[in-house]
């Protein structure tokens, strides 16, 4: 047999031609940055304040915590080829739940949102459940989730707000971490995590470049590395610094970061994760492989419940009132951060970082045109024309 | 009779593949024409060369109609002179009703409003034509496949047809649906409606054509007269080629047997009553290349699919035993246990992630293989796809191309590492060299030798009789369903092979 092998070092290319190839990757966070920056710029000139304070900071991190926990079960959800339209319907719905219980039957928090998160299982299950083991469209399925849902928590509600909710509730979304060191300001807690992760986070890249090294893995030029390490630990320590000076680490700030490094470490290291952008990719591959595509589509409909569920109750304890109105139009926030963030809409593709970043690009651009005092109309239109030109981006650099 | 079609010098040429060389083709008025060939011989290219599907100019040589020249823009072109082809895979529209079918795109109406009491009357008169009792509001989904290829042909005497094209009309029909049609093509012929028949059953051929041209990897091999019209003569004109040095040389070392199917019958997934499999028992030995002969249609993807995890077909029965002792393959988990491993005919659509990387395709069948307690060992699958690479020789800078960008050659070359990599006693390859050039094809005739050395028993379903005829140490034929012979190697034939599947 005739054996002609190639090889081809892909580590000496120069780190254009990486970042050309790559560009879709690092397009998004340039994107983003340029975004803060703008907002940074134009804010100090309109109204001088300065758009990266500490409180303001906060309030982003506070402001979409909801978003971005959503849309990592969301990009689950459409990595596996579907779509889930009921999250925000959901998130009313056990927020209306937590509400009744917390408030109406006064259950302290250890119960409630145990509670609230296995009602999310459950809604998942059900809908993941038609749409898994009986083939019908998710689209369907969730659309009439998201009516359904919506209704029950109208009913629940009776149409009224329920609310106040304990200081235990409430700290699910208004609450900091305390200072362990008790200096006051500069929190010296917030300071030592934050300073200690991005370590961590540039320890681990390190690391794993070190590996892939050893084994030939392709990976980026190191200039990039370098530039792109120190930009995040930067960044985090930026972060971390601003937040110290006002009130130290928010909860939400926590669980949104656990939760991110979690769902990272399962879409990109697990055989879960990986058989679930198999089914995307291709379904009857997948299935021929061996793989239990219809409880693998159920699953991921039910942590979508649950983390939807979470998203509700953290909504409902920053509001500190269960509304019926919670969570109206969240499911486009989320889709559109998946999307912006890089997921294809056919499924297989799509990255936890990406959405992060769409996450925040969404949501710099709601607290930056609030500030500025952009109308609710224009507001809708941009963050349309934002999502439409990062899924046209997209597809451009794929043609090309 | 004067010639209402010739086609002369006609050579159409794809990327890489010549696949007509100058055919020659004269189909008098009146008369029922058969076309005849190996599967890929170049029919379908041939009808669809004269009926617009490719355009002129897209080919060479002349065609004739009517003794004028013949130049087809588009389909359209070539249906309003009366030419009309339908085709294997039926083309109505399920969820429209026959009289909606039938006036599809050539709707009675008048400044488009559709005059639907002529539609329905019309189309009665020509079902009454084609023999058919239904109402024509009745949606074609509801009416069997023997009716609703009835329904075409309505549908093309609506269009004022004068040369029918059938292709493979009755693959998919049962026997008593055959009669019917050919009886329903003698009748338009006493109307005078001339018609093209490609088929590969020679009874029927037999039984209905007048004359029959036999084409060959391209080319015409002969035009037979109705006197001349022998299945000897037909099986000699379509098979008979060079077989010498195509395929690698092995020395076949066979053991015990490894795996047997008993008895194994299977329903059809949507037709409740149709019967897919009937009764196919067969074994493979260790060391052995065993091969499944058969037409399209015979039922081969159908056989192994069910076994493989009963990914086709419903009320699955019968036995699979290795070394003797049974196992359940009735999921796909349950079969990659039993160390069976399936290689689809279709790579692209049920066989890789296209957008995925190759390494990611390799290790996508054995996961835990590459993977402690769930956690992905990604340094360990990028070595097993660098040690498949080179093993396989898959020509690609690196494992982390995705696999869209290989060819087709190549991307068979992944699917295969991939079912290696589950480490299989006993691989079905279904269609394995369909689609790939003749190099890479060699390739993995080598490949398949080396399966078989290791110890492993390698089952092959190709369409291709030269290829089984070098390959294999023991071809089964399959026709309609079942198995109708088990052939050595030292006494089978492309002539043994044709006979045994006609016989039926």
């Amino acid at each position: 047999m005739a054996v002609v092998s190639k090889e081809e070092n892909a580590n000496a290319k120069p780190s254009l031609d990486y970042l050309k190839e790559n560009f879709r990757d690092y397009g998004m966070l340039m994107a983003l940055i340029a975004i803060v920056v703008f907002f940074l710029v134009v804010v100090r000139q309109q109204l001088d304040v300065d758009f990266l304070s500490a409180q303001n900071i906060t309030n982003l991190f506070l402001q979409n915590s909801y978003v971005i926990i959503m849309a990592l079960g969301m990009l689950l959800v459409i990595v596996a080829g579907h779509i889930d339209l009921s999250v925000g319907s959901v998130a009313a719905f056990v927020g209306a739940i937590s509400g009744v219980m917390s408030v109406n039957m006064g259950l302290p928090v250890y119960v409630v949102v145990p509670a609230g998160l296995v009602c999310g299982a459950i809604i998942g299950a059900a809908q993941g459940y038609w749409i898994a083991y009986w083939r019908i469209p998710s689209f369907i399925v969730t659309l009439a989730g998201m009516l359904v849902f919506r209704g029950l928590t109208l009913w629940l509600l009776g149409g009224q707000n329920i609310g106040p909710f304990s200081r235990g509730f409430q700290s699910l979304s208004t609450g900091f971490i305390p200072d362990l060191f008790a200096v006051d300001r500069p929190n010296m807690t917030a300071m030592v995590v934050v300073v200690l992760s991005a370590a961590l986070v540039v320890w681990l890249g390190w690391r794993a470049r070190k590996r892939d090294a050893a084994y030939g893995i392709q990976q980026e030029p190191s200039a990039i590395f370098y530039i792109r390490n120190a930009i995040i630990a930067a960044a985090l320590v930026f972060v971390g610094w601003k937040l110290a000076s006002f009130r130290g680490l928010p909860n939400v700030l926590i669980v949104m970061a656990v939760l991110t490094v979690l769902y990272a470490f399962f879409t990109e290291q697990t055989t879960p994760g990986r058989r679930i952008y198999a089914i995307g990719g291709n379904l009857k591959a997948a299935k021929l492989s061996g793989i239990n595509t219809e409880k693998l589509v159920f699953l991921t409909f039910v942590n979508m419940g649950v983390l939807a569920a979470l998203a509700g109750m953290i909504v409902t304890a920053r509001l500190n009132s269960a509304t019926p109105k919670a969570g109206v139009g969240f499911e486009l926030d989320v889709i559109a951060a998946v999307f912006i963030g890089g997921a294809s809409m056919s499924g297989g593709v799509g990255k936890i970082v990406g959405v992060i970043v769409g996450a925040f690009i969404m949501g710099v651009m709601n607290n930056g045109m609030s500030i500025l005092g952009i109308g609710i109309d224009y507001q809708q239109v941009i963050k349309g024309l934002v999502l439409l030109a990062a899924v046209i981006f997209d597809v451009y650099n794929k043609s090309k | 009779m004067a010639a209402l079609l010739e086609m002369r010098g006609i050579s159409k040429v794809f990327p890489g593949v010549r696949a007509l060389d100058h055919v020659n083709l004269s189909v008098e008025a009146g008369e029922i024409h058969a076309i005849c060939g190996e599967n890929g011989a170049g029919k379908s290219t041939l009808m669809k060369v004269l009926s617009g599907v490719y355009p002129h100019g897209t080919y060479e040589g002349d065609i004739f109609y009517d003794g004028a020249p013949l130049a087809n823009r588009s389909i359209s072109d070539s249906e309003t002179k009366g030419i009309i082809i339908i085709h294997q895979e039926l083309a109505l529209v399920p969820l429209l009703s026959i009289a909606e079918n039938v006036f599809l795109g050539n709707e009675v109406s008048s400044g488009g409003v559709i005059n639907w009491p002529e539609t329905f009357n019309r189309t009665e008169a020509l079902l009454k034509k084609v023999g058919l009792s239904e109402p024509p509001g009745t949606l074609v989904e509801k009416i069997g496949v023997g009716k609703q290829q009835l329904v075409e042909i309505a549908k093309a005497l609506a269009k004022n047809v004068r040369l029918l094209i059938l292709d493979e009309p009755t693959a998919a029909l049962q026997e008593n649906d055959s009669q019917k049609l050919l009886d329903l093509l003698l009748e338009l012929k006493t109307q005078g409606i001339t018609s093209i028949l490609i088929s590969h059953k020679l009874n029927e051929i037999s039984r209905v054509a007048d004359r029959i041209t036999i084409i060959r990897d391209g080319s015409t091999v002969s035009t037979l007269t109705r006197e001349e019209i022998s299945e000897d003569r037909i099986i000699r004109d379509m098979v008979g080629r060079d077989m010498a040095h195509r395929y690698p040389e092995r020395t076949p070392a066979i053991g015990d047997v490894l795996m047997e199917v008993k008895n194994w019958n299977v329903w059809h997934p949507e037709q409740h009553t149709r019967q897919m499999i009937r009764d196919v028992s067969f074994n493979v030995r260790k060391g052995e290349i065993v091969g499944i002969a058969g037409l399209m249609g015979a039922g081969r993807t159908e056989l192994a699919m069910s076994i493989f995890g009963g990914s086709y077909g419903r009320n699955i029965t019968g036995e699979v035993r290795m070394h003797g002792k049974p196992v359940d393959t009735s999921t796909v988990t349950r079969a990659i246990d039993a160390r069976i491993a399936y290689v689809t005919e279709d790579r692209k659509a049920l066989g890789l992630v296209l957008e995925e990387p190759i390494l990611r395709n390799i290790s996508l069948a054995n996961l835990a293989g590459v993977a402690l307690r769930g956690v992905l060992n990604k340094a360990q699958e990028a070595t097993v796809a660098e040690g498949y690479r080179k093993a396989m020789a898959i020509r690609t800078p690196s494992v982390h191309q995705k696999v869209v960008n290989l060819s087709g050659g190549n991307q068979q070359k992944v699917v295969l590492s991939k079912w290696l990599f589950t480490d299989p006693e006993v691989l079905i390859l279904d269609e394995p060299t369909r689609g790939i050039d003749v190099g890479a094809k060699f390739e993995i005739y080598g490949l398949m030798n080396r399966m078989a050395d290791e110890g492993r028993g390698v089952v092959m379903i190709s369409s291709e009789m030269p290829e089984l005829l070098g390959m294999c140490d023991r071809i089964y034929v399959m026709n309609e369903g079942a198995f109708v012979g088990e052939l050595a190697r030292e006494e089978a034939s492309q002539e043994r092979i044709m006979a045994l599947i006609v016989s039926k």
